[in-house]
């Protein structure tokens, strides 16, 4: 194996297809990083049996051949390198690097005991990357992150034609995204749960290129894969990730569908407020807020501690309510709503309350993107 | 350290037991022992009678039983024990409003709050003795000893230097001579295990204690008890008498008389403890968000796990679930001698679930046959010896003892003679449980 490739595609490349080695490998083998030469240029790919990175980028290739080193030295390496063409080649049980007058000499691997990458399943549509990378990033705000809950740490895919819906819950806070993409069957339909922070990870780590490639299997038969795809800059990333198990809870019921009171505020005065208000709310204990004709007041602290308080202006509809929430749970949400104006509804003051984004104070939600959040009872 | 005696700690002498002694005629001026009565039992209160026998508190029951066989050993009442504890804290909060519970036989109240001007030997003692006369009136003859001094460490060492029903004013500024020829056993937060350090460095009594400096006792007893201890032996304690005692958690636990290895059993009873536990935690208007278990196991080692929610709650559906889930992460198959749950990380608002309402019952399906036996077996100890029960003919009386399908009774009250035995079959339709008030039904 011999290659030139430039400087910077490499250590982009090299990053990305490193970002998922495991720390402490269960097989030594999975700490490294296959470096293939082909046809199609330079192949790096990672494993760690859950999720799998392969990244193509073009290079001179003098050489076809493969070789296993390890991740973390070559992105430690490659990043560090001047700005000039670098070229690897195997020598003997090594792999050397040159770059300048700079050299490196690294350790193989056997890469026969490599394990083989899962296929990538069938494409089944796609979506463009930008609008995909803002509605997983909405989407995995309320995910769990409790591994004992491993299906709560998951991101719920729903596919039905051109409908994509992504939503996810750690059972205090529920977000709901839906999104329109362009299926390869019209009729396609299928569900998947996808470990958020992979998702998360991957729906960023895609932006640069037009459109990402969603291929999921939509027969649930076997252990179930879902694979991205996207191009980036230098040539083109693709990522497989196992779903996980179990059953996501119904929880699009959980919206109510009418509801008592409805507020809208400006998200970014409120965000302030909350922010202040919050500093007393030691441990994320609740911030209260009241909502009547034209305000809403938020309160934190109880007598034997700090306490704050401030008004802010709201258009305010229906019965006054007064309801607690942790605040950092109601920051999450008016963040991923992304929108001037916050529309909060509610039922009860013991009830979800519903958050939205609105373009301005007279304007219907937006309700491409919902947050359900479960308000604090205070006792006594 | 305060300039004047006005700190006072009264302590009820052998309390259950006293209770018991009051509302059963029968047993009055013989030993009594109240406690944990099977083979596993520890002994809670004995007696003056059958301390005599050398039994104790904390001793086995079964080491009290070989001690005094004739003792009446009796399962704790602490519906009567609640109420009459209560009696005995009115009585204190008419004297001032700063007392503070330490549990139902035991208080410390400051003086200086209250109504009581003069801090003379004299009239110190005058008023004293007032206060342990409404004390003996309220509970129908109960005794109390008091200690009086400048701080919480020599007043409660007082009120036990003249047991029962004494009475030690220690005057400002001879504490120390009090408390320098004592065991270092004496201040609170010694026990075998410090006293067994301090003994390996030459130290048994205070006058011994105060010897040392702090930077040794720090290197013998580690940083907060060094630090604590070097204050304690020199009588030097400011700690203020504080109203209430705000509690850091809430737990039910039990101890099984023979060891339960059944995975399906240990779940029923965790969710029993985790209902228990949320029950006590809405009473008091609280929640909590760190969930814990302790396991005693067959060979005594005890485990305890523990896994903190994001938010409190109160609910017993959460508090079952990760119980339980905790229980599993303790090997159990060789037996289980104790099971606990409870929270911490109290507070007073609850962060509710989405699912709250939706979700199935997690509750593993009962191993039947399991749970039945050991229901059965407890529903056989329902007489418990010393419990009050009515009879439709003859009244009210106490479980003498049970067994073999019969119950035996002795019919008598605080306010009779001692009364007659009888002896009826165990589920006899005539004869109930006396009913108690529903505040004063929970153990401690």
């Amino acid at each position: 194996m011999k290659f030139r490739v430039e400087r910077d595609a490499l250590a982009d490349a090299v990053a990305w297809a490193a970002r998922s080695l495991p720390l402490r490998p269960s097989v030594p083998v999975l700490a490294g990083l296959l470096v293939e030469t082909g046809d199609a240029g330079l192949v790096l790919s990672g494993f760690d049996y859950e999720t799998s990175t392969r990244v193509t980028i073009p290079a001179e290739v003098v050489d076809e051949g493969r070789a296993l080193v390890s991740g973390r030295l070559l992105a430690d390496i490659s990043r560090s390198l001047p700005a000039k063409p670098v070229e690897m080649a195997t020598d003997g049980a090594k792999v050397s690097l040159t770059c300048g007058s700079a050299r490196f000499s690294l350790q193989t691997m056997p890469v026969e005991d490599y394990p083989a990458l899962p296929d990538m399943p069938t494409a089944s549509g796609t979506v463009r990357s930008d609008v995909f990378a803002a509605a997983v990033g909405q989407a995995v705000t309320a995910a769990g992150r409790d591994d004992m809950l491993p299906v709560l740490t998951g991101v719920r895919v729903e596919i039905d034609g051109s409908h994509l819906a992504l939503m996810a819950t750690d059972r205090y806070r529920l977000s709901l995204r839906e999104l329109e993409w362009s299926p390869s069957l019209g009729d396609f339909t299928a569900t998947a749960l996808v470990p958020a922070k992979v998702l998360a990870d991957t729906a960023k780590s895609l932006t640069a290129g037009g459109d990402v490639t969603i291929a999921l299997s939509s027969t649930g038969t076997g252990e179930g894969i879902i694979g991205f795809e996207g191009q980036t800059a230098g040539g083109t990333r693709s990522t497989t990730t196992r779903l996980l198990d179990g059953e996501f809870p119904k929880v699009r019921a959980l919206f109510p569908s009418e509801s008592a009171t409805v507020a809208r505020v400006d998200t970014p005065t409120l965000v302030e407020a909350v922010k202040r208000v919050a500093l007393v709310a030691e441990r994320n204990t609740p911030v209260r807020l009241s909502f009547s004709k034209g305000q809403v007041t938020l309160e934190a602290g109880s007598g034997d501690e700090a306490q704050a308080s401030e008004s802010v202006e709201a258009d305010v509809d229906g019965d006054d309510i007064a309801i607690g929430f942790n605040p950092g749970y109601l920051l999450d949400g008016l963040g991923a709503i992304d929108a001037p104006v916050a529309h909060l509804a509610f039922t009860q003051a013991t009830r979800p309350a519903a958050l939205a984004g609105a373009g301005d104070l007279g304007a219907e939600p937006t309700l491409d993107f919902r947050y359900l959040l479960m308000p604090v009872r205070l006792q006594g | 350290m305060r300039a004047d005696a006005s700190i006072l700690h009264l302590d009820l002498d052998a309390f259950f037991a006293s209770v018991e002694q009051r509302d059963k005629p029968s047993l009055r001026g013989k030993p009594v022992v109240v406690g944990g009565l099977g083979n596993r039992g520890v002994v809670s209160t004995a007696s003056y009678e059958a301390r005599a026998y050398g039994v104790h508190s904390a001793m086995s029951s079964a080491e009290a039983r070989s001690r005094c066989p004739h003792a009446a050993f009796l399962g704790g009442r602490f519906h009567a024990y609640r109420a009459t504890s209560r009696a005995v804290m009115k009585v204190l909060h008419d004297v001032s409003p700063l007392v503070e519970p330490l549990s139902l036989d035991e208080a410390f109240v400051d003086l200086r709050a209250g109504a009581v001007t003069d801090l003379s030997p004299a009239a110190l003692r005058t008023t004293v003795a007032e206060i342990k006369d409404r004390v003996h009136e309220v509970t129908g003859g109960l005794h109390g000893s008091v200690g009086v001094a400048t701080s919480k460490l020599v007043a409660k060492i007082a009120s036990d230097l003249q047991k029962p029903d004494g009475l030690v004013i220690v005057p400002p500024g001879t504490e120390q001579d009090l408390l320098r020829p004592m065991q270092v056993t004496v201040i609170p937060g010694v026990g075998p295990a410090t006293a067994e350090r301090l003994r390996r460095v030459g130290v048994h009594t205070v006058e011994e204690l105060e010897q040392i400096s702090e930077d040794e006792l720090v290197r013998v007893v580690g940083s907060a008890q060094g630090r604590s201890l070097f204050r304690l032996c020199r009588a030097d304690d400011d700690r203020p008498v504080v109203v209430e005692r705000e509690s850091k958690s809430i737990s039910v636990e039990d101890t099984f008389d023979t060891d339960l290895v059944d995975p399906a059993l240990l779940g029923v009873i965790v969710g029993r403890h985790a209902e228990q536990v949320a029950q006590r935690a809405r009473k008091a208007k609280l929640s909590g968000r760190t969930i814990t278990v302790k396991v005693r196991l067959y060979d005594f080692t005890t485990h305890t796990r523990s896994t903190t929610l994001p938010g409190p709650t109160d609910d017993p559906r959460v508090i079952a679930r990760l119980a339980r889930r905790l229980v599993t992460e303790v090997d159990t198959s060789a037996g289980v001698r104790l099971l606990g749950v409870g929270v911490s990380g109290l507070a007073d608002w609850i962060q509710d679930d989405l699912f709250g309402d939706t979700e199935e019952e997690d509750e593993p399906l009962p191993d039947a046959p399991a749970v039945a036996s050991f229901d059965a077996h407890r529903a056989r100890v329902r007489w418990v010896p010393g419990a009050d029960v009515v009879h439709t003919a003859h009244g009210r009386g106490w479980v003498w003892g049970s067994g073999l399908g019969r119950v035996t009774v002795r019919f008598e009250t605080a306010e009779t003679e001692p009364g007659p035995v009888r002896t009826f079959a165990a589920d006899d339709p005539d004869l109930t449980s006396a009913p108690t008030r529903p505040e004063d039904d929970q153990p401690e």
